[in-house]
């Protein structure tokens, strides 16, 4: 059982560093077959000037030369130094501001499953009463709205409430302390906390009315043991299966929020470097961002052996 | 299958209330964590806007400064950063004249220059400011190995561009250090316009030693460059906050009143950055049209200025477009109209339609260019252009015109100046325009490629000289990307470059702006401008067309001042 364990892990990871691979190579091509190039500006360049950065990036070799230049480097961990920010290693930009979006996005993600477990049980007991439409009202609201929209409203809110105060309640943007994560990661963990409030109801009365449930009470165990043991319980199992891939997304999405409330996350370089055509660093936010999804959910595959013993892991 | 759905189960209610407070609690002991981490990536800015006891302000830049090893800079953000904390041999007052810098005095001839430094211009660790930092920090521009995008505007030096290629030794660039405080300059043609051009980026000096100490990290922190300018910037946590401290080692007493200013907020949300100020955090900020109601409800008093850059049709004139046939070109400038599409499609109160390459802040002889010569202006006749365009199919012995290739930016701007054209051309000339959108850098290999017959774009100014703009569509300009080629121009832009004698300089340009207009190599859209509003606690900020875009090296707080 143990080796199985451990050979099951070995045979995830090798299959991650491939999809890795994969996504590394595809997008390297994909991008140097988008028109223009990073080294492109306003102000066009004398052949000289041009050869002279070429050479700098060793733009001058052939695509294929750079490709296994690349990947030599990237088995390396060495991600190169961006075009835009032009002093700053990949590696910097990543160590530096990836923490940033981490923390951030794991406030959201607590947010978000913390208030949908709670908010899909409070909508399970009063199911097809006014709390319950009230809610689910709110739902479709947090999950139709574009986060851009609902930063922005919020962001005004702030400044409403600021103002109706006379002080500063809470930082309208910005970033370094407490108070500056709570609005922008509550924004951050909203769809999400929708989404999981919806699935956590229907969970939730899928199993009032399963045969266990039923056995309980007519056995005649209080309703709030019920509620508790073997409902809540049960019903946060699927909860917990979604988490996992909604940290990856959470943490890697949050260049609108970023945006706005002024956060020095890996978000924006993500999205940037898009635009600019930063070729180092499209591919190493790239290849960091996918790496990070590929572990997350392998490690949510595992955990599941651990919370459901029905699992089992070959 | 519930059986009693109306009736509330308060036992499980109360239960899901327990676990709702442990999930406060638990929430709050996690936010108190990420907190603690927080700290070290970021900077809580305290004070607010203007915080007159500690003599300090807040502010919000647009984008993080992506270079600032300033022998490679090219952007202004950058350029603003360096503005405070760095000074050249030249550079601006508060009206925009230049003054000097570290160099006290200076003298431009027909071959060469001279610039005799200041004794008391001193780096931010003590050591002089010497003619070497100049010479060292002009070489390794020029070094093919440094990679600088802004080479060029130093190639007036001699050998510079020989030494870019790779053809001559560093050491050969035309200038030397004639001990500590004498710089001479050796041109390779004749460079009237010589002192502009030091006020740049790319001629400020480096101290070699320093620069050798940094490990190839040169400008990558707040500790990785030495200072000489107004303000020393003694914090920078990348794309979140920097703080620029009044440097108690500048020469003057002319510039620098404030005591610190915090760079608090790094984003690019206009709407972000006017929320902040809404809540008094930042003490200035941008307003977009959509704004201006707003700012003039609250009784802001609304502040204008030109960004320095010029927005026009640039028209191709390659072989096998319609726009290489001068009639049609006539017809597209006679058939629109810069003031109706500036206030009616734009309705941005701080732009201005263009009529001239030239914008109307560039200096002439004596008092501003276009006071001096001005442009002929514009006409907006669609009887004539239809006329035009008529001659213009007969002389391509077309049927109908094809479809028009417009491209352009995909920025709101782009957009909304494609669309109008689109709209205008087709109801004014019948004619059909497909809009391209591409994103920036497509636009630009688009436009090196000549794939387009007409582009939106504009021209921003690199120093404080018409040159900027005049040389633009010499045949040998790489950003004449229309490829517009006469004789004419090329002698005119000649004489633009290297006649010493201002009046007849003048006269060159005057010369080209009628030409620009008689060939119609551009239709001119608008001179982009900015409107904003500033903390009224706030006296002498600037906004400025040429160099750095903001400006707060005059500004002084001024408590009085509120309300």
């Amino acid at each position: 059982m143990r080796q199985g364990m451990a050979w099951y892990v070995c045979k995830r990871l090798l299959q991650g560093v491939v999809t890795v691979w994969f996504i590394a190579t595809a997008t390297f091509f994909a991008m140097h077959n988008v028109p223009g190039d990073p080294l492109l500006n306003d102000r066009a360049m004398t052949p000289a000037i041009r050869a002279n950065l070429e050479a700098r990036y060793g733009l001058d070799q052939p695509l294929f030369n750079q490709y296994l230049i690349y990947l030599g480097n990237l088995a390396q961990g060495d991600f190169g130094i961006s075009f835009t920010q032009e002093n700053r290693q990949v590696n910097d930009i990543i160590r530096e501001h990836f923490p940033v979006s981490a923390t951030l996005g794991i406030l959201a993600v607590l947010f978000a499953a913390a208030g949908g477990v709670l908010w899909g049980a409070l909508t399970a007991l009063y199911r097809n009463r006014m709390p319950d439409y009230v809610i689910m009202f709110l739902v479709i609201l947090g999950i139709s709205v574009p986060s851009f929209v609902v930063a922005a409203l919020s962001q005004l809110g702030l400044v409403t409430l600021n103002t109706l105060v006379g002080r500063s309640l809470l930082p309208v943007a910005g970033w370094g302390s407490v108070f500056h994560m709570l609005t922008p990661a509550l924004v951050l963990g909203l769809s999400t906390m929708a989404y999981l409030t919806r699935l956590m109801r229907s969970s939730m009365l899928e199993i009032i009315d399963s045969d266990f449930v039923r056995t309980a009470k007519s056995k005649g165990v209080p309703p709030a043991l019920i509620f508790s043991r073997h409902q809540l319980r049960n019903a946060i199992l699927p909860v917990v299966t979604v988490l996992g891939p909604q940290i990856a997304v959470i943490t890697t999405g949050g260049f609108v929020v970023e945006l706005v409330f002024a956060i020095p996350g890996l978000g924006r370089f993500f999205v940037e470097a898009v635009q600019q055509l930063d070729y180092t660093v499209i591919m190493g936010t790239t290849v960091f961002y996918g790496a990070f999804l590929v572990f997350m959910v392998i490690v949510v595959d595992l955990l599941y052996g651990f919370i459901d013993p029905r699992v089992r892991l070959q | 299958m519930n059986a009693q759905p109306s009736r509330t189960n308060f036992s499980a209610l109360r239960q899901l209330a327990l676990y709702a407070l442990y999930v406060v609690f638990g929430l709050a002991a996690v936010v108190w964590l990420l907190g603690l981490a927080a700290n070290s990536t970021g900077s809580a800015v305290t004070g607010g806007a203007i915080d007159a006891e500690n003599d300090a302000i807040t502010i919000a830049l647009r984008t993080e400064p992506p270079q600032l090893d300033y022998g490679r800079a090219t952007d202004s953000s950058s350029l603003t950063v360096l503005f405070h904390t760095m000074e050249g041999l030249l550079t601006y007052d508060d009206e925009m004249a230049l003054i000097p810098g570290v160099a006290e005095r200076w003298e431009i001839r027909e071959d060469g220059a001279t610039f005799w430094l200041r004794e008391d211009a001193r780096w931010s660790n003590g050591e002089p400011v010497t003619a070497h930092d100049f010479v060292f920090a002009w070489r390794r521009v020029q070094d093919p190995a440094t990679a600088s995008a802004y080479a060029f505007i130093m190639y007036p030096v001699k050998n510079a561009e020989a030494i870019n290629r790779g053809d001559l030794p560093r050491e050969t660039l035309g200038v030397r250090a004639v001990g500590d405080r004498i710089l001479e300059v050796e041109f390779e043609q004749p460079t009237p316009y010589f002192d502009k051009l030091v006020a740049f980026v790319t001629f400020y000096p480096i101290n070699e030693a320093f620069f050798e100490s940094t490990g190839g990290r040169f400008g990558a922190d707040a500790d990785m460059l030495l200072y000489n300018g107004p303000y020393l910037m003694t914090e920078w946590v990348h794309s979140a906050s920097m703080r620029w401290e009044r440097n108690p080692g500048y020469w003057g007493d002319h510039k620098g009143f404030i005591d610190t200013i915090n760079v608090g907020y790094i984003t690019q949300d206009v709407n972000a950055r006017l929320n902040l100020f809404k809540d008094g955090q930042i003490a200035d900020t941008q307003l977009v049209p959509q704004m201006l109601g707003e700012a003039m409800e609250r009784r802001w008093q609304i502040d204008r200025s030109m960004d320095g850059t010029v927005f026009f049709l640039q028209l191709n004139f390659r072989d096998g477009h319609v726009t290489a046939n001068k009639n049609f070109r006539k017809a597209l400038l006679l058939a629109q109209d810069p003031v109706e599409f500036v206030y009616k499609a734009l309705k941005e109160p701080s732009y201005m339609p263009a009529v001239s390459l030239f914008p109307y802040w560039i200096r002439g002889a004596e008092d501003y260019f276009r006071q001096e010569h001005p442009p002929i202006p514009h006409e907006y006749n669609v009887a004539k252009a239809r006329e035009h365009l008529e001659l213009a199919r007969q002389e391509l012995g077309l049927e109908e015109f094809p479809p028009i290739h417009l491209l352009a930016d995909d920025s709101p701007l782009g957009s909304i100046s494609a669309e109008y054209f689109q709209a205008v051309y087709a109801r004014n000339l019948g004619l059909e325009m497909r809009i391209d959108k591409q994103i920036f850098k497509q636009r630009l290999a688009k436009m090196d490629a000549g794939e387009f017959d007409i582009v939106v774009s504009g021209w921003g100014p690199d120093y404080d000289d018409a040159l900027t703009f005049g040389d633009l569509f010499s045949s040998w300009n790489l950003n004449n990307r229309g490829r517009y080629s006469s004789p004419e121009m090329d002698a005119l832009i000649r004489i633009a470059q290297s006649e010493l004698d201002p009046v007849r300089r003048m006269e060159a340009f005057a010369r080209i702006q009628d030409l620009v207009r008689e060939d119609v190599v551009i239709v001119p859209m608008y001179e982009r401008g900015w409107s904003f509003v500033v903390d009224p606690r706030l006296k002498g900020f600037k906004r400025r067309a040429v160099g750095p875009e903001v400006d707060y090296t005059y500004a002084r707080i001024d408590e009085q001042a509120a309300d």
